[in-house]
Formats: C-alpha cells, sequence, structure tokens
C-alpha cells in the first residue's frame, strides 16, 4: 500500500493537492516527500508519532515563514481544473484563497479583542481583493453573525470581547479556533490537534461542531492523536506519517487501531521510514516544539 | 533626587535674542497686569545667570543637546496675514464626531458630550489667531482664552497660580519660558461649573517658528472640565529650519473638582521641544491626565503630579509613538504630600526606526502621606532592532505605612504573532498594526474621551510602516 496510491486526482471537485513535498526548518530536513489530496467535502485524518512531521505539513501549507520548502508542490486545484500555486502566496493569501489551519498553540495578541480581530480576517477572507483601509463588513451584520455561531458553540458572548487567546486556558484556545473556522468557513482546513488539551466532553462537542461546520463544503485534514474527533467526522481516509512520510493510508479502523496498539506494526512495515525517524530524533538538538 | 535647582558652575547662555530688548518690546506691547510683567522680569534676570542644563544633573544627563543653538532662535514675527494653523486631530477627531466606536462590542467609557468644542484657542508662531467661547459659559464665570486678554480683566483671580505651580528658575528653558512667554492659554471654571464639552488649545509654528506659549487652568471647588491641548508644525528633520517650543503647563485642580487634561504634542521631526507640565490636585480632586507625544526631533518633558491634598487622585496617561532619529526625554514625578491619596501612571510607548525613549520616574512619598497608593509603570514595545528604550522607576518614600509599586517592560513584535494574523487573512502590515493597537489599548483603555483614544489610534497606525 502506497502512500497516496487510492487516491488519484477525481475530477470535478476543488481538490488541495500535495506532491511530493520537503520541507525544512532551520536547515533540517523534515518533510521528506508526502503526498496527499484532498477534496472539499472530505475528511482525512492525520496520525503519527510525536516528530513525525504533522504539524509541520500544516505550517507548510499555511506557509510559516521557517518552514522551508525544498521541493514538491502544493496546489489549489478549482472546479474547472485551474491550477493555483499555493506556495507562491502570502499566509494571508493562503487564507484568503480558502486555505485554514487551526493552530496547535495560538498565539495571543494581548489588546485586541477576538471580536475586531474576527471582524478584521472575516473581512478580508470574504473580501480577497480588499485594500487595506476599505471598510470592514458592516457592524451589525458581523455582530449578529458571530452571536449565532457562539450559540451553536455554546459559547458566551463575553468571550469575545476578550483578548485573543490572552490568557485563554487550552480548551479555551481550541474553542476559539474552532469559533475562527466557523465564522471563516475555509475551502480547507488542517486542524492541529484540536483535541489536545480537552477533556472528553469538550472533545465530544468540538467534534461535533467541527461536523457541523464542515458538511460538505469544507475539505478538513484532523491531526491527531486520538479517535474521539473523528467520531462525527468519519474520515475518508486515515494517513499514518512516520519519519516525514506519509508510510500508510486506510479507513477509519486504521485511526481505531493506531489508537489502541500504537506505532509498532507501522515502524515494523516501513523500516527505511523508522530510521529516518530515529535519524531525526537523534539530530534534533533542541527539538522544535511543534514539529 | 537631585534639587530642582541649576547648576550655575557653566557659562550662561549669551548672545541670543532673547535679550532685554526683546523683553521690554513685549512688555511694551503687553496689556497684561504689572505683577504680570514683574514675573517676566525677574525670570528674566534668572536666565542671565544660567547656563544650558548638561548632563552632570540627571534630568538631562539621556538628552542630547549639542546640537541645539541658543542663539538660532528667537521670538517669531507675526505670520503673514491668512496664515492659518492646522486644526489638530483632536479637534478633528471631536468635530468629525469620530467616537463611532469601531469595537464589536460598544463598551466605551465616555460619558460627557465629547462631540463639540465648547471653546478654541488657536496660535501660530507665538501668535493668537483666533478665540472663542461658548457665550453661555462666560455667563456662568468661566475664563477661557488668551492669557493676555484674561489677565488683563481677571488677573486678581489668577494672580496667586500664574507662574506659581512650576519653578520657573530651575534651569534655562523654565526661566526663558517664563520671561518670553507668548500666545499663552488660561482656563479657569469657577467653583461647582461642570462643563460638558471639551476646550481645546492648538499652538502652532511655520517652519523655524518659535513657541513659548503658557497654559494655566484652575478648577475650582467641585468644578468639572476637558481641556485638550495640542502642538503641531514646524520644520521636519533634514534640510528645513525645524523649530523651537518652550512652554509651560500649570494645574491646580480644586477641592473634589475633576479635570481631564489631554497633551499632544505633534511637531514635525525637526522641532527642539522643552516643557516643564505640574499640577497640584487638592482634596477629594481627581485629574486624568494623558500626554501624547507623536513628534519633535527632541524633548525634553518634566510632568510632575502633586497631590496635595487628602484622597486627591491622579491618573497619568503616556502614549509615545517615535520613529526616525526622535529622542524623547520623560521625567515623571508623583509626589504625594498629603495622606490618602492615588497616584496610577502608565506610560506605554511604541518606537521605530533608530528612534530613543526615555522615561525616568519618581514616586515621591513625604511623611505626612500615610495610605498613599503610587503607582508607575513604563511598557515600550520595539519595532527595530535600533530604537532604544530606557525605563528608569524610582521610589523615596517618607512615610511608613504606604503602597508603592513599579514595573517596566520591554518587547517586540513578535514574528508568530504576524504569522497568526496572516494565517487568518490579515496582510503582513494589518497585523504588525493591531498588534501596535493591542499594545496601546491598555492606556486607551484609560482615556475616557473617546475621540482622543481613535485619534491616538488612528495617528499611530498611519506610522507603522513596517514591522522588522
Amino acid at each position: 500500500m502506497s502512500a497516496s496510491g487510492k487516491q488519484g486526482e477525481k475530477q470535478g471537485g476543488e481538490q488541495l493537492v500535495i506532491k511530493g513535498l520537503h520541507v525544512a526548518v532551520e536547515g533540517q530536513e523534515i518533510l521528506k516527500g508526502v503526498d496527499l489530496t484532498i477534496g472539499r467535502g472530505e475528511v482525512h485524518a492525520l496520525m503519527g508519532p510525536n516528530g513525525s512531521g504533522k504539524s509541520t505539513l500544516g505550517y507548510a501549507i499555511m506557509g510559516h515563514p521557517s518552514y522551508e520548502v525544498t521541493a514538491g508542490s502544493i496546489e489549489l486545484v478549482a472546479a474547472d481544473g485551474t491550477r493555483h500555486n499555493v506556495l507562491e502566496m502570502e499566509p494571508d493569501e493562503r487564507a484568503r484563497a480558502g486555505v485554514f489551519l487551526a493552530f496547535q498553540r495560538p498565539m495571543s495578541i494581548p489588546g485586541v479583542r477576538v471580536a475586531d480581530f474576527l471582524r478584521h480576517s472575516v473581512t478580508n477572507v470574504r473580501n480577497p481583493d480588499r485594500k487595506e483601509g476599505q471598510e470592514l463588513i458592516p457592524m451589525r451584520e458581523f455582530r449578529d453573525e458571530l452571536k449565532k455561531k457562539m450559540a451553536d458553540l455554546s459559547m458566551d458572548t463575553e468571550f469575545a470581547r476578550r483578548y485573543v487567546n490572552d490568557g485563554f486556558s487550552g480548551g479555551e484556545m481550541k474553542r476559539a479556533e474552532i469559533l475562527q473556522l466557523a465564522m471563516l468557513r475555509p475551502k480547507f482546513a488542517i486542524l492541529d490537534e484540536t483535541d489536545s488539551g480537552l477533556d472528553a466532553d469538550a472533545v465530544r462537542l468540538a467534534s461535533e461542531s467541527i461536523a457541523r461546520i464542515g458538511g460538505a463544503e469544507m475539505g478538513i485534514l484532523i491531526i491527531t492523536h486520538h479517535e474521539q474527533l473523528l467520531e462525527h467526522n468519519i474520515p475518508l481516509q486515515t494517513h499514518v506519517m512516520l519519519g516525514g512520510r506519509i508510510v500508510e493510508s486506510g479507513g477509519p479502523e486504521l485511526a481505531a487501531e493506531l489508537h489502541k496498539k500504537g506505532y509498532e506494526r507501522i515502524r515494523a512495515a516501513y523500516p527505511d521510514a523508522a530510521a529516518a525517524e530515529k535519524a531525526m530524533e537523534e539530530s534534533r538538538t533542541s527539538e522544535p516544539v511543534s514539529a | 533626587m537631585t534639587p530642582a535647582t541649576a547648576t550655575p558652575a557653566a557659562t550662561p547662555v549669551t548672545a541670543t535674542t532673547f535679550d532685554r530688548d526683546a523683553l521690554e518690546h513685549l512688555l511694551a506691547a503687553s496689556a497684561m497686569p504689572a505683577w504680570v510683567g514683574d514675573r517676566r522680569r525677574a525670570a528674566f534676570e534668572s536666565l542671565q545667570t544660567l547656563a544650558l542644563p548638561n548632563r552632570r544633573n540627571e534630568n538631562w544627563m539621556r538628552t542630547d543637546l549639542r546640537l541645539f543653538k541658543p542663539q538660532a532662535w528667537g521670538l517669531s514675527p507675526r505670520p503673514a496675514a491668512g496664515s492659518v494653523a492646522p486644526e489638530g486631530l483632536l479637534a478633528d477627531a471631536i468635530a468629525s464626531g469620530a467616537a463611532t466606536a469601531d469595537s464589536v462590542f460598544d463598551d466605551s467609557a465616555h460619558s460627557v458630550a465629547d462631540t463639540s468644542l465648547a471653546g478654541r484657542l488657536v496660535s501660530l508662531d507665538g501668535h493668537v489667531l483666533r478665540e472663542d467661547l461658548d457665550p453661555a459659559l462666560a455667563k456662568r464665570g468661566v475664563l477661557f482664552g488668551a492669557a493676555e486678554n484674561v489677565l488683563a480683566e481677571h488677573g486678581d483671580t489668577l494672580k496667586a497660580h500664574w507662574f506659581s505651580v512650576i519653578d520657573s528658575q530651575c534651569d534655562w528653558f523654565a526661566a526663558l519660558h517664563a520671561a518670553f512667554h507668548r500666545a499663552s492659554a488660561v482656563l479657569y471654571v469657577p467653583a461647582g461649573v461642570k462643563l460638558a464639552e471639551p476646550l481645546h488649545v492648538m499652538s502652532a509654528i511655520g517652519d523655524g517658528g518659535v513657541d513659548t506659549s503658557h497654559v494655566l487652568v484652575v478648577l475650582g471647588e467641585g468644578a468639572e472640565a476637558t481641556l485638550l491641548t495640542e502642538t503641531a508644525g514646524g520644520g521636519a528633520a533634514g534640510k528645513t529650519a525645524g523649530g523651537f517650543h518652550c512652554g509651560g503647563t500649570e494645574i491646580v485642580v480644586g477641592r473634589g473638582a475633576f479635570l481631564r487634561m489631554v497633551n499632544l504634542q505633534n511637531w514635525n521631526t525637526g522641532v527642539w521641544h522643552f516643557a516643564r507640565q505640574k499640577a497640584v490636585v487638592h482634596e477629594n480632586g481627581r485629574l486624568q491626565w494623558t500626554l501624547g507625544a507623536l513628534g519633535s526631533r527632541v524633548s525634553q518633558v518634566a510632568q510632575d503630579v502633586a497631590l496635595v491634598g487628602r484622597n486627591a487622585t491622579a491618573q497619568v496617561n503616556g502614549v509615545m509613538f517615535t520613529e526616525g532619529r526622535q529622542h524623547l526625554v520623560y521625567n515623571t514625578l508623583q509626589h504625594h504630600e498629603a495622606a490618602s491619596c492615588k497616584s496610577d501612571l502608565l506610560y506605554k510607548g511604541a518606537l521605530q526606526d533608530r528612534s530613543r525613549l526615555v522615561w525616568r520616574g519618581m514616586i515621591k512619598v513625604d511623611k505626612a502621606a500615610q495610605k498613599t497608593d503610587g503607582y508607575q509603570r513604563n511598557d515600550n514595545l520595539m519595532l527595530s532592532n535600533e530604537a532604544r528604550a530606557d525605563s528608569i522607576p524610582g521610589l523615596e518614600i517618607e512615610a511608613d505605612d504606604v503602597r508603592c509599586t513599579h514595573g517596566a517592560t520591554s518587547g517586540r513584535v513578535d514574528a508568530e504573532q504576524i504569522f497568526y494574523a496572516q494565517a487568518r487573512g490579515l496582510t503582513a502590515d494589518e497585523a504588525a498594526r493591531l498588534v501596535v493597537a493591542g499594545f496601546f489599548q491598555q492606556v486607551f483603555d484609560r482615556i475616557t474621551i473617546l475621540p482622543v483614544r481613535e485619534a491616538l489610534a488612528r495617528a499611530i497606525g498611519s506610522r507603522i510602516r513596517r514591522v522588522s
């Protein structure tokens, strides 16, 4: 079973297509040839041991300046087959093109209210050609939508007055990321451990929320160590990353197996990737927290 | 602390056009009472003995005066007929009703009608161009306008305060100001009178202009007022004549009175700015004093607050943005002279390019000032690697039952914050502006005059070019 053998590019639907992606951080190669195609409306799960490169893939797709793409491609394919080179876009252009990353560790922006931040964000994403200084989306319209979305997520409106991720608990940060996902309604979303730091009830709520937000309109890549988040988001495919490559893809049963039994079978089945994992671990003198 | 007197050791400044002839000319042209002239003369005699402050004086040791040439400046001639002064950021903000509450949830604390001005005084190059006051307020005994006129008619009311709050002999600039002040403003609000609308003073100069304006504010018992003062104009750094401001501000907040005072220094970047400002707050009096600084080449500002009656409170806010090679120095003093007073100072600065910002703060608590609650804090945000900020807090406490704390931080805009905002669709520039706006939010939240907040936020936003 090859990494992307089962996928192939379907015709007619919008896709996020990653081919042969190599990514280095501070000169060290983390991703060593990743192939992955996500269609709009599809859910994919990405699992793998710590340090295998899952977050790196998320950052590379979003365009973090410290994550250097040394080979391969990331493209957005429109319904009519037009291809847009994501690697040539600034991170904000990617966001406006419909790409979203829910951060594993979101940054705080003290002094900037969640609501004001989101109003900027929503304005730009919905009007991709907006020039800075042009009007933001109308206050009333935005406020009504925000209140409704917060109610859907059982969030207190008071939350929107707080400063972005400033003093948030781990769970609050993750819920704020889901709120942003709901407001921005991207075409493709990468959710990087949106379940970490949440208790079982919160994970269930998150799982339901994501399913409701996603629907048929969104292609979602769920990076997780667990299977609970997938409860309401049955993945079309589960991918396993090891040593910077996707070594195996399968159905929901694969996620269940990995969650229950860990990665020993995978390591044994793909000795090259296991060796790469080991080498990366050893050369990682100061580990980038989110690799 | 160093006593506030000049060291006479150095050679006095000579051969300036701020000479006896200029003084006599000023006195002859003035309709002010004789005692005003006497105070000018006394200051002039001090001026003859003073040298420029030097770096042995703690308050001046971080101010570079090597390129300041006293001989280069003199009182400016009356500007040509038809000359106009800039409206000013604050006046504009009030006039345009900028209080649009551009926040998703409007939780602004402003409670007064900040939508029009109750009075205005405008001067250019030390000459008054315009003065007016809502006649309804004049009827209630409010005095506002050019000191020339107010002192001529109501000198007795103001004699006790005029140049009695600040020390006019502590250094060359203070003495120069006290001898040669011109186009000065007076606001007097009688006991019990509460002004809902702000008043505005604009002191402007043209390229190479000189402004020596003085501001005196006196609030009687239980009075309330909001005064916005603003400076603008002069030449920009580089090949212009620049400008010279040598000013002073005196504030007297009576028992139970409440003053909101805003000073916005928005000179162009070739202007030398020297200002000595002091407020005295009496029993149960409240002062909210906001300093905004965006301009000037070099600034040296002394901002003192004296709490002289029980339960007096002062909130001091500083909003500074520097760029290019600007060099701004602030020496603040919160002097607790009476018991149970509260002072709370928060200065926030953002520095771009090779600019430099210095804050040196002191909380001084007299023996009698038990139950003092004093706080001072200075936060700076560095927008370039070449900028430099110095924060030097200080405490001098003689009472034993007090709570005095201070803090200072210096930080940078974090590249990870920018990336996070970019990942949400904001451009890198928008993200930087947002992070800087957020940095100032804490001090903006304290300024209860919404148009002032918004004018400052907009002015700062427009200056941020990019974050390196």
